[in-house]
């Protein structure tokens, strides 16, 4: 299991995968909005997503984990 | 072996088979198990190693250093004098076969001369390292003194900024020699095998209880991707030595030349109509436009493992060598962190120093914002890079390709920083913030009496105001930029400035030194 981390501090602005979701790695998983930028953050992994940890519109901080992937 | 002296009158000589027998051996290096442990691990033998990095032909001082001892040829380093494409270097490697490369007292001799041939030559140092340390048997005569190790680093950092230093990691260097590397301008560092530390993991756990590997410490990859120390992560030896060459081709030998010039080669293709979307928040990525500048295949990145959310390198725009500096708002948006400026403020002092003319591209929303940065430092470290750019008196150009927002503009050679043209696409737009965040801190109390439609009116016409007061058009009719330019015609523009400028003055401030924010 692998957790993917929010690359910097923002609020989530898109969350484009659900639990039971495959992703690969490169793929785009989550869209935060952070100093006026969209922030794409891509998976690391491939693997199937097991948890969302946030949701649209939550604080993160930098390394926050944002999903579980397995 | 035993030398058998001839009787020659009063006088000894070794015979010729004895000198060359002597000499073999000295090439030879360390025995066949410690040959055999090389190849092993993928590595070359120094002398491979210098055959590949030099032209034919090199000369070499010392290598009969310490001779008269049992399995110390060359004590360990070979310190040569040769050229690399027709110019002339010096090069200090370390022998990996001689007890891991660790320095004796006439090691640390061997490598002070070299430098101080390079200063006398006025010609780049190469440092070839793999090498264990200092032998802690020898301390007293090599540790201490004036001509002791430290002096090695004495002398880097005399040479810095005079001829280039670059280094090739291609093992271990370790301890006090870990900081070989860091006062060279360049690192390569051979992935698996080549690593920096102060205290080796076994010191660590000794020491402060930590259970670390070697690699998790300060292998190549973990250098060049999370502290910064490495600039390159090369798959083998081979590859670390072309990239050496490459590097020293962007270079001149010493700091009153410019750097050599290549065949001119045209510019990749480019889809610039559709490459920078309008819409000053979505992410693009920034190689598309370096490589629709610049001579194809010539983009060489430095650090592109370390804080990829900046970019820089060296290219060729019509055959000259430019260094580029642009924002990549593919990764975290292209906001500038701390160690985003520290990479930028160190490469632009690099470029500076070897009269490498400077490109800005800009595409930066401003140095990040929170606690977690603030309590690094995001201040002091943001001001290196606008200090660095500040002193860098090289021809300077900055493109405004999209947003430059706060101090980010002038940690991209804005206007007010000494830039010899500011040339703004037409995608442009240069403001203290972007739209949305502006509208939100001139009338945040009036936003929040507001509610539903009205409020929703009030944003969108105050930020249609505030866009027009920031138009691009108009800051050029205010002399803020210095040009208009379409991406189409934006190479053959930067190739007629460059060339334009080539000669300007360079005095920036009479006194000692600056002091640098650190």
């Amino acid at each position: 299991m692998s957790s993917v981390v929010a690359s910097l501090a923002g609020t989530v602005f898109k969350v484009l995968v659900g639990p039971g979701d495959m992703v690969s790695v490169g793929q785009e998983v989550v869209r935060l909005e952070s100093m006026k930028m969209e922030i794409p953050i891509e998976s690391e992994t491939s693997g199937r997503v097991i948890e969302v940890l946030v949701h649209e519109g939550d604080f993160v901080n930098e390394s926050d984990p944002l999903l579980i992937v397995e | 072996m035993t030398i058998h002296h001839a009787e020659k009158g009063d006088r000894t000589e070794l015979t010729p088979e004895e000198l060359s027998h002597k000499r073999a051996e000295a090439l030879a290096g360390g025995s066949r198990k410690y040959h055999e442990r090389l190849a092993e691990s993928q590595k070359m033998s120094v002398r491979q190693r210098l055959d590949l990095l030099l032209d034919p032909g090199y000369v070499e001082d010392g290598l009969f250093a310490n001779a008269m001892a049992e399995d110390l040829a060359a004590d360990g380093v070979a310190t040569v004098t040769g050229t690399v494409n027709g110019r002339t270097v010096v090069v200090m490697a370390n022998d990996p076969t001689i007890k891991a490369g660790s320095w004796g007292a006439r090691t640390v001799e061997k490598i002070l001369r070299i430098q101080e041939k390079a200063l006398e030559l006025n010609c780049p140092i190469f440092y070839l390292v793999d090498s264990a340390g200092a032998r802690i048997t020898d301390q007293v005569d090599m540790f201490p003194g004036r001509r002791g190790a430290g002096r090695i680093f004495y002398n880097q950092i005399k040479l810095s900024g005079r001829v280039p230093q670059i280094c090739l990691l291609f093992g271990p260097s370790a301890a006090g020699g870990a900081y070989i590397p860091a006062f060279t301008d360049v690192v390569i560092m051979v992935e698996g095998n080549a690593s920096m530390y102060l205290g080796s993991p076994r010191m660590a756990e000794m020491v402060i209880g930590e259970k670390v590997s070697l690699e998790e410490m300060g292998g190549a990859r973990m250098h060049c991707a999370v502290s910064g120390n490495g600039d390159l992560l090369a798959s083998d030896e081979d590859q670390a030595i072309q990239w050496g060459k490459r590097y020293f081709s962007y270079f001149p030998s010493h700091y009153t030349e410019s750097p050599p010039a290549v065949t001119p080669r045209p510019a990749g293709a480019a889809d610039w109509d559709r490459m920078i979307p309008a819409n000053q928040n979505v992410p693009f990525d920034m190689h598309q436009v370096i490589f629709g500048l610049v001579d194809e295949d010539s983009w060489f990145p430095i650090k592109p493992l370390f804080a990829p959310e900046i970019l820089v390198g060296f290219a060729r725009l019509n055959g000259e060598a430019i260094a580029i500096v642009a924002n990549q708002s593919k990764v975290k948006g292209g906001v500038l962190f701390v160690d985003s400026a520290d990479k930028a403020a160190r490469f632009i002092s690099l470029a500076d120093a070897f009269n490498i003319p400077l490109l800005f591209l800009a595409d930066v929303p401003g140095f990040m914002i929170g606690t977690k940065v603030e309590r690094q430092g995001i201040i002091r470290h943001g001001a290196k890079m606008i200090a660095a750019v500040s002193e860098a008196t090289v021809p300077k150009i900055s493109v405004i390709v999209r947003k430059a927002y706060g101090a980010g503009l002038y940690a991209m050679a804005g206007p007010a920083f000494g830039a010899d043209a500011t040339l703004a696409l037409p995608s442009a737009q240069i403001a203290v913030m972007g739209p949305e965040a502006a509208v939100n801190a001139v009338y945040f109390n009036k936003i929040h009496e507001l509610e539903g439609a009205a409020r929703q009116q009030f944003i969108q016409a105050k930020q249609e105001e505030y866009r027009q007061d920031i138009d691009i058009m108009r800051l050029a009719s205010e002399l803020i930029v210095d040009e208009m330019v379409q991406p189409q015609h934006l190479r053959h523009e930067l190739i007629q400035r460059f060339h334009l400028y080539r000669n300007k003055t360079r005095d920036f401030s009479a006194r000692r030194h600056p002091v640098t924010p650190v």
